[in-house]
C-alpha cells in the first residue's frame, strides 16, 4: 500500500540526496517527493510516498531517522489529512473545442492560467485522483504538456507536526529522553 | 601553551584540525600526505600526534578500524583528496558493516574549484555517503573545529561507525578564531540514546521466565557496549547457553560451561541444532546476517525472538522478532537482572550435550598425524602458546578466518579482530598495525591467507619503519581457500582462477628487514611460535599448509541452519588424498 511521510530535515546542502539516497539504498520505491520551506528557514519538510507493506514502512521511518539531518519522521497513512497535489495541463483548444474545455475545468474546480489561439493551460489542485480524474476527460481534446508538483499533505485538525530546533549540544542529546516505535 | 591559552585565539583550519583532534583523545593518526592536505601536514609539526605513515590509504583506514576494535576508540585516517580519498573507500566500508568507530580526514580542492574536475577532484562525500554513519565537506576554517567535534560524537556514540570528514584546501590555509567551547555539537535529529518502554521489558521478562529451550545470540554489540559481565550474569543466573557471532566472539569467555561456540556458516553442528531447536531466541547486539541464520523460511521456526538491539532499524530486518528491546545493551540488561529468575534447565543443557555427538570424532585436531600441516593445527598450536597472555589475534578472510574462529578459543573481548560484514581480505596486516599501536602491550598476532596478504602487503615496511613488534602468520595453501573450496561443493572442481603461485613470502619477508620462516611440518609451529615471540622485533611465518583442506561444518548459502554439509567421519584425509 501507499505510504505517506511527513518528514522534516535540516535545510542544509545535500540533505535532498541523503534522503534519495536512502530509499534507492535499501531498495524502497518512491512513488513522491516534494520538498520545500517551513515557517522556520532551518527546516526543510518533505513529503513521501512509498509503496511498502507494514514492516517495510516501520524499517523506512527507523532508517530515516539514522540519517543526522532527519529532525522528524511521521508517518501519516491512516490519520486523517489533506492530501494535495497540483497540475498545469495545457490542453488543445481550437474554437469549437474551447467551450467544452472551459465546462470541464469550471465542473472540476480548475482554474484558466493562461490562453492561447490553439491551446487552454489549466491549473488544478486537489487530490491525486481528482487531477487523474480531468486528464482523462481532457485527454480526447489532445494534451500537450502536463507537469505535477508531487503530493503535499497535512494532518488534520489538532495534531500538528512540529519540529524543535533549539540548539542541542551532546550533553543535551544524551539527556533527551525519547522513545519512538520500531 | 597552556590550554586556557588557546581558547580564543586566531588560528589556520589546519592547526585548529590538530588542536581538535587533540582535545578528542586522538594520540595516534593512520595517513598518507598530498596535494589538497599539505596544510594540514605542514600544521602537523606543532602537535602532539604522532602521524604514521602508511604506503596505501585503504591501509590507512583499516589501521584505523583495527586501532578502533583493539580499544574502543575512535580511530583516525588522513588522506588527500582524489585517488587519496577514494582509496579508503573499502577500508570505510568495511569499518561501516563492522560498526566501528572511525574518523577519516580528507583533503579537498580548494572550494573555488569544487565541480570545475580540478586535478585530484572527487566527490567524496557523495562517494562515500551510503558507507559513512555521516559525513561533512567543510569549505570554511571557521566550521573545522564543530566539524570535528561532531564527527568524533557521531563515529562513538549509539551504534558506532565511520564519519567522514571532507576539508577544502583553502578551509585548512585561512584563519579564524578558534573557540572551542563555542564549538559544540549542533545535531539536533540525532537520536543515539534510545531506551524500551515498561510493557516491553515486561514482555521479554515473560517469555523468558516461560521458555523451556533458550538460547542467547551474543554478537558484536556486547563487546561495543562493554556488556560482558552483564551477559554472564545473566546467562548465569537465567541458566542460559550462549552462541556467539563471528564478531562476538570474545563477549563470552570459551571456556565457559555455558559457552555453545560459533553459530552459523561455519559455526559447530550442535550450535546451529541447539538454534533449531530453541523455543526462545534472546539476540543480544547481533544483527541476524544471512550467514547466521541461512534459509530464513526455516530459520528456529518454533522459537520466540527477544531482539536487544541498539540500532531501531535493525528491528524485524531479516528476522521477525516478538520482543524489541531498542536501546544500549549493557543499560537493557541492567534493568533486566534483577528481575531474572534463576532456573534449572539442566534438561535442556543436557539434550544440547546429546547434540554434540560424533563433533569430537570429526575434530581435525583429533585426526591421526599423517604428516601433513593443517592450518587448523598451525591456529590451534598458536592457540595453546599464546592462550595466558595478552594476545590479540587480527584475521583476515576466508578458510584461515574460520579455522582461526573454531580452533582459536577466545576468553576476552577486544582478542579477535576481524572482518565480518564486509569480508574484506586484506584486513588483517593493516589493522593488526592499528592494533599493536592502540595495545603496545599486547602481543599481536595477524592470522592471514596467502591471498589475502598480497593485497596489503606494502604495510610490511610501515611495520619496519614504526618499529612495531607485530607477529604475521601467514597461512600458505598456494590457493584463495575459501573460493576454491565453494567450487569443490557448488562447480564441480572447477578451479577457475583460485590457484596462486606465490613469491617465497619468506624471502620477501627478508627484503623487508622482518625476520621470516617457513614452516611445513607440524613439529615446526610451536618451536617457530616461541622464537616469533622471543623475537624483539616483527616476525614472518610462512606455513606451508594443506592446499585442498576444507572448512567443516558448512551451511551451504541458501540452505536451513541444520542442514550442513560435514566432515566426513570415516574419511580422514581431504580431498588432496583421494
Amino acid at each position: 500500500m501507499l505510504n505517506t511521510y511527513v518528514v522534516y530535515v535540516e535545510n542544509k546542502p545535500g540533505v535532498l540526496t541523503r534522503v534519495a539516497s536512502l530509499f534507492r539504498r535499501r531498495a524502497f520505491n518512491i512513488d513522491s517527493l516534494t520538498v520545500g520551506r517551513t515557517e522556520k528557514p532551518e527546516v526543510s519538510r518533505m513529503t513521501i510516498t512509498v509503496d511498502a507493506d507494514q514492516d517495510q514502512a516501520r524499517r523506512i521511518e527507523a532508517n530515516l531517522y539514522k540519517l543526522v539531518n532527519v529532525l522528524l519522521v511521521e508517518n501519516i497513512t491512516n490519520q486523517p489529512a489533506i492530501v494535495r497535489d497540483l497540475a498545469m495541463i495545457k490542453v488543445a483548444a481550437t474554437h469549437e473545442a474551447r467551450s467544452h474545455v472551459l465546462e470541464l475545468a469550471s465542473v472540476f474546480r480548475a482554474r484558466v492560467v493562461d490562453v492561447a489561439p490553439e491551446s487552454l493551460t489549466i491549473e488544478i489542485t486537489g487530490a491525486e485522483d481528482k487531477i487523474d480524474g480531468l486528464l482523462e476527460v481532457l485527454r480526447p481534446y489532445g494534451v500537450l504538456e502536463m507537469v505535477r508538483t508531487g503530493i503535499v499533505a497535512m494532518r488534520r485538525g489538532k495534531s500538528s507536526s512540529t519540529v524543535s530546533t533549539a540548539t542541542t549540544t551532546d550533553q543535551d542529546v544524551a539527556e533527551e529522553d525519547v522513545s519512538h516505535s520500531v | 601553551m597552556t590550554r586556557q591559552s588557546v581558547t580564543r585565539q586566531s588560528m589556520t583550519g589546519a592547526s585548529i584540525l590538530w588542536e581538535c583532534l587533540e582535545r578528542e583523545g586522538v594520540q595516534h593518526v593512520f595517513g598518507y600526505p598530498g596535494g589538497a592536505i599539505l596544510p594540514a601536514y605542514d600544521a602537523l609539526k606543532g602537535s602532539k600526534i604522532h602521524h604514521i605513515l602508511v604506503r596505501h590509504e585503504q591501509g590507512a583506514t583499516h589501521m584505523a578500524d583495527g586501532y578502533a576494535r583493539a580499544s574502543g576508540q575512535v580511530g583516525v585516517a588522513v588522506a588527500t583528496s582524489g585517488p587519496g580519498a577514494t582509496n579508503m573507500v573499502t577500508g570505510i566500508a568495511t569499518a561501516m558493516l563492522d560498526s566501528s568507530p572511525i574518523v577519516c580526514i580528507t583533503g579537498q580542492v580548494g572550494s573555488k574549484l569544487i565541480g570545475s574536475d580540478a586535478f585530484q577532484e572527487t566527490d567524496i562525500t557523495g562517494v562515500t555517503l551510503p558507507i559513512t554513519k555521516h559525513n561533512y565537506l567543510v569549505t570554511h576554517a571557521s566550521e573545522v573545529a564543530r566539524t570535528i567535534r561532531e564527527a568524533f560524537y557521531v563515529a562513538r556514540s549509539g551504534r558506532p561507525g565511520p564519519v567522514l570528514v571532507d576539508i577544502t584546501k583553502d578551509a585548512q590555509q585561512s584563519t579564524c578564531e578558534f573557540d572551542w567551547e563555542a564549538a559544540k555539537p549542533q545535531l539536533p535529529g540525532y537520536r543515539p540514546d534510545l531506551s524500551p518502554d515498561r510493557k516491553e521489558y515486561e514482555q521479554a521478562l515473560e517469555l523468558i521466565h516461560n521458555s523451556k529451550r533458550p538460547v542467547i545470540l551474543a554478537g558484536h554489540g556486547i563487546i561495543i557496549s562493554g556488556a560482558m559481565n552483564e551477559v554472564r550474569e545473566f546467562a548465569e543466573r537465567a541458566g542460559i547457553p550462549v552462541a556467539l557471532t563471528l564478531l562476538g566472539l570474545g563477549a563470552f569467555p570459551a571456556s565457559h560451561p555455558l559457552n555453545l561456540g560459533m553459530m552459523g556458516m561455519h559455526g559447530e553442528a550442535w550450535v546451529n541444532h541447539t538454534i533449531q531447536e530453541a523455543d526462545l531466541l534472546l539476540a543480544f547486539g547481533m544483527r541476524f546476517d544471512d550467514r547466521v541464520t541461512g534459509n530464513l523460511k526455516t530459520y528456529a521456526s518454533n522459537a520466540k525472538k527477544i531482539h536487544i538491539e541498539i540500532d531501531p532499524a535493525e528491528i524485524n530486518k531479516n528476522v521477525k522478532v516478538d520482543v524489541p528491546l531498542v536501546g544500549d545493551l549493557r543499560e537493557v540488561l541492567h534493568e533486566l537482572l534483577p528481575h531474572v529468575e534463576s532456573i534449572d534447565r539442566s534438561e535442556w543443557l543436557d539434550s544440547i550435550d546429546r547434540l554434540k555427538g560424533d563433533a569430537a570424532v570429526r575434530d581435525i585436531q583429533n585426526l591421526p598425524d599423517s604428516g601433513h600441516l593443517y592450518a587448523a593445527h598451525v591456529i590451534n598450536d598458536l592457540w595453546r602458546e599464546t592462550r595466558d597472555g595478552d594476545t590479540v589475534v587480527v584475521t583476515d578472510v576466508g578458510q584461515h578466518q574460520m579455522w582461526e574462529a573454531q580452533y582459536y578459543k577466545h576468553e576476552k573481548p577486544r582478542s579477535l579482530i576481524t572482518s565480518g560484514g564486509l569480508g574484506t581480505m586484506g584486513f588483517a596486516l593493516p589493522a593488526g598495525i592499528g592494533a599493536k599501536v592502540a595495545r603496545p602491550e599486547a602481543d599481536v598476532w595477524v592470522v592471514v591467507g596467502d591471498g589475502g596478504f598480497q593485497m596489503t602487503l606494502c604495510e610490511l615496511a610501515t611495520i619496519v619503519q614504526e618499529k612495531l613488534k607485530v607477529n604475521i602468520a601467514i597461512i600458505n595453501n598456494g590457493f584463495l581457500g575459501m573460493v576454491r573450496q565453494w567450487q569443490e561443493f557448488f562447480y564441480e572442481r572447477n578451479y577457475a582462477a583460485t590457484p596462486l603461485l606465490n613469491p617465497d613470502f619468506a624471502k620477501l619477508g627478508e627484503a623487508y628487514g622482518i625476520r621470516s620462516m617457513t614452516v611445513t611440518e607440524r613439529s615446526q609451529v610451536v618451536p617457530s611460535v616461541q622464537s616469533a615471540r622471543q623475537h624483539d622485533g616483527p616476525v614472518l611465518i610462512n606455513f606451508r599448509v594443506e592446499q585442498e583442506d576444507t572448512v567443516y561444518p558448512m551451511v551451504a548459502a541458501g540452505a536451513s541452519l541444520h542442514e550442513m554439509i560435514r566432515r566426513p567421519s570415516k574419511i580422514v584425509e581431504t580431498a588432496a588424498d583421494e
